[in-house]
């Protein structure tokens, strides 16, 4: 049997989408540091959970974690290892590969059993397939490589005690300044996402995009031209230095399409595209578009999506 | 203090970019430019050394052309540069390179390293981390501020829904996101300057590695291709109608 090991952190969509990936392709451990991620383990069908308790871990960065995922693939030897890709899955990923001098595979959006593992390269404009020549599998793998599927069931829980050792002190987490998240779905979970560019020309006529975002049960995004015109806080820049989302929906309005904007949103479903430019890249890509003043055609959406309703 | 910047040549990522046959970076048909990222972590050693002196060296890992991008970090005012320069380096990993770069730190005095991020080619956002593994230096990623007192280096890790704050003795490493400062252009001051700074040349036997390059390599490329192009969507002109037939295509989506 394939054996699988999962860091899965205490947060929400894309963990469970690596350990719904993870299912099937065999059987998986979940690595669990506290009770939000056991149970989200056993949630999504783990076989086991390694519970990991122990002082000072999350006071901290990253070095704690990674020494305690090290020890369990030394342990486990698993056929597989496998974090989300964020910025700490990746940090742990690099120091397992490291310590065990392991292959690594980073931002896979999908993965087969034999190890071969889909990558994107620049920006999405090309495919690649790849796989581990020295070890097992080690990947992180991409927010929305799949669709999460709940498997609930009763996972073999085995405490692991850890001790932080003095070199893993070395980077001290002093504080932790969480922005309130607001009444939208997170940007990167949300199935809509309504993104304004410079195109929207103001802080405060991001209210129209925030408006059509509402009207449709969505989160609102920003290419980096609004966010660094100070339009929208950075917080929800979509592309290649922001946050890659994936939704079923994703309308870009004033916004040109360079590629890496594109780099962030290009796996949508659905693309849709207002910009007063016919020639604008962002209508190579969308499934429908207006060539339009998008101060003239969103009201109007608007005032259609509210009859509808 | 003195600190080191790593940078790395890429092709540039606004123009088109492909894979040659051995699924390596073309980089001859790219325009090869500095990586995006690795501007701002220019920037951040510039900013350091002048509120705090000491000097800015570059280190890069490439082939000749990457000069280019060596001299424009002299033009913005960095003091000297290695250049890691060998054909056997062709079609290594993250994991080879890392080793290369731990090792040429291993030979110079240091007490802040600063990277981009991620790089704009392979994107992988791990170099830091696994420089960080293999010098045993700490490392504070993903910052969108710096500050340090010459002892200890504070950074504002930036997060999706907010930031942490980490902190750490130095010597260090940090990596730095694009919302950190203004990279500078070169003066042409700086261009005629960045002629007559030192660039230390090495090859891998300088620095006692004899394993690189793909046959070193612990992840093999085994296939490639194009994204398959979006088929082509319905592109309206709005002459007034065009918001009641965006939220008709909506509605037959299913989204209203
Ligand atoms: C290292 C690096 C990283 C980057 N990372 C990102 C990233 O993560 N995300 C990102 O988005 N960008 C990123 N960029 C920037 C990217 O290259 C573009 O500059 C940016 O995406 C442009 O944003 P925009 O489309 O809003 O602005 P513009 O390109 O200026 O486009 C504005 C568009 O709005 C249209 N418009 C104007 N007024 C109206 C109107 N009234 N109605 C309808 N349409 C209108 C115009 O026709 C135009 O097409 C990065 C760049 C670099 C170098
Ligand atoms: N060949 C290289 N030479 C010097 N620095 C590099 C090299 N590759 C990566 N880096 C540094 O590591 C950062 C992250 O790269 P990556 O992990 O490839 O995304 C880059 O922004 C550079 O600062």
């Amino acid at each position: 049997m394939t054996d699988i090991l999962v860091y899965v952190p205490n947060s929400g969509k894309h963990a469970a989408e690596v350990l719904t990936l993870a299912r099937s392709l065999g059987d998986v451990a979940a690595v669990a540091f506290d009770d939000a991620a056991a149970g989200l383990a056993g949630e999504y069908g783990a076989a086991k959970v390694h519970r990991v308790e122990g002082a000072g871990i999350d006071d901290y960065f990253v070095a704690p974690k990674a020494t305690v995922l090290i020890d369990l693939a030394r342990q486990a030897a698993p056929d597989f290892l496998l974090l989300p890709s964020t910025d700490e899955g990746k940090a742990i990923a690099a120091r397992v590969a490291v310590a065990l001098d392991n292959g690594l595979l980073t931002d896979v959006s999908a993965l087969e059993a034999d190890g071969i593992a889909t990558q994107d390269a620049f920006a999405g404009a090309t495919i690649v397939t790849s796989k581990a020549t020295k070890g097992f599998t080690l990947a992180t793998v991409k927010a929305g490589a799949t669709e999460p599927a709940p498997a609930p069931g009763t996972p073999q829980v085995e405490t692991v005690t850890a001790a932080v050792s003095d070199e893993d002190q070395r980077v001290r987490v002093t504080q932790r300044v969480d922005e309130p998240a607001g009444d939208r779905p997170g940007l990167a979970e949300a199935g809509v996402v309504v993104s304004g560019g410079r195109g929207v020309g103001s802080a405060e006529d991001f209210a129209l995009i925030e408006r059509v975002a509402d009207a449709l049960g969505g989160a609102v995004g920003a290419s980096r031209a609004a966010t660094d015109s100070g339009y929208y806080p950075h917080k929800f820049q979509v592309g290649q230095t922001g946050t890659t989302v994936s939704p079923q929906l994703y309308i870009a309005a004033g916004i040109s399409g360079a590629i890496q904007h594109r780099a962030g949103m290009q796996t949508s479903r659905v693309i849709v595209a207002v910009n007063k430019d016919a020639d604008a890249p962002i209508f190579g890509m969308a499934d429908f578009g207006v060539v339009g003043d998008l101060f003239q055609v969103l009201p109007q959406a608007l005032e259609e999506i509210e009859k509808r309703k | 203090m003195n600190i080191v910047v790593l940078v790395k040549q890429v092709p540039d990522s606004g123009l088109a970019r492909r894979l040659d046959a051995q699924y390596r970076v073309d980089r001859n048909g790219a325009n090869n430019v500095m990586g995006e990222l690795d501007e701002y972590a220019v920037e951040a050693a510039l900013q350091l050394k002048e509120a705090h002196g000491g000097e800015v060296t570059v280190l890069t890992l490439g082939p000749g052309q990457a000069t280019d991008t060596v001299r424009k970090t002299l033009a913005m005012g960095a003091d000297k540069a290695v250049h890691v320069e060998d054909d056997a380096v062709g079609g290594s990993d993250a994991l080879t390179t890392s080793a290369i770069l731990a090792a040429v730190l291993g030979r110079i005095e240091w007490d802040l390293v600063i990277a981009g991020a991620e790089s704009t080619d392979s994107g992988m956002g791990v170099m830091p981390h696994l420089v960080a593994a293999r010098t045993g230096a700490p490392a504070l990623t993903g910052a969108r501020k710096i500050e340090t007192d010459g002892a200890s280096i504070t950074v504002e890790h930036q997060r999706a829904n907010g930031y942490d704050v980490l902190n750490a003795n130095l010597p260090a490493i940090v990596s730095v996101w694009d919302t950190i400062n203004t990279p500078r252009y070169p003066s042409l001051k700086g261009i005629m300057a960045a002629k007559r700074k030192p660039v230390e040349t090495l090859t891998l036997a300088d620095l006692g590695i004899d394993r690189a390059g793909a046959d070193a390599a612990a992840n093999e490329v085994v296939g490639a291709a194009d994204r398959p192009a979006r088929t082509a969507g319905r592109i309206v002109t709005d002459e007034g109608q065009g918001g009641a037939e965006l939220a008709g295509f909506l509605a037959a989506e299913k989204f209203i």
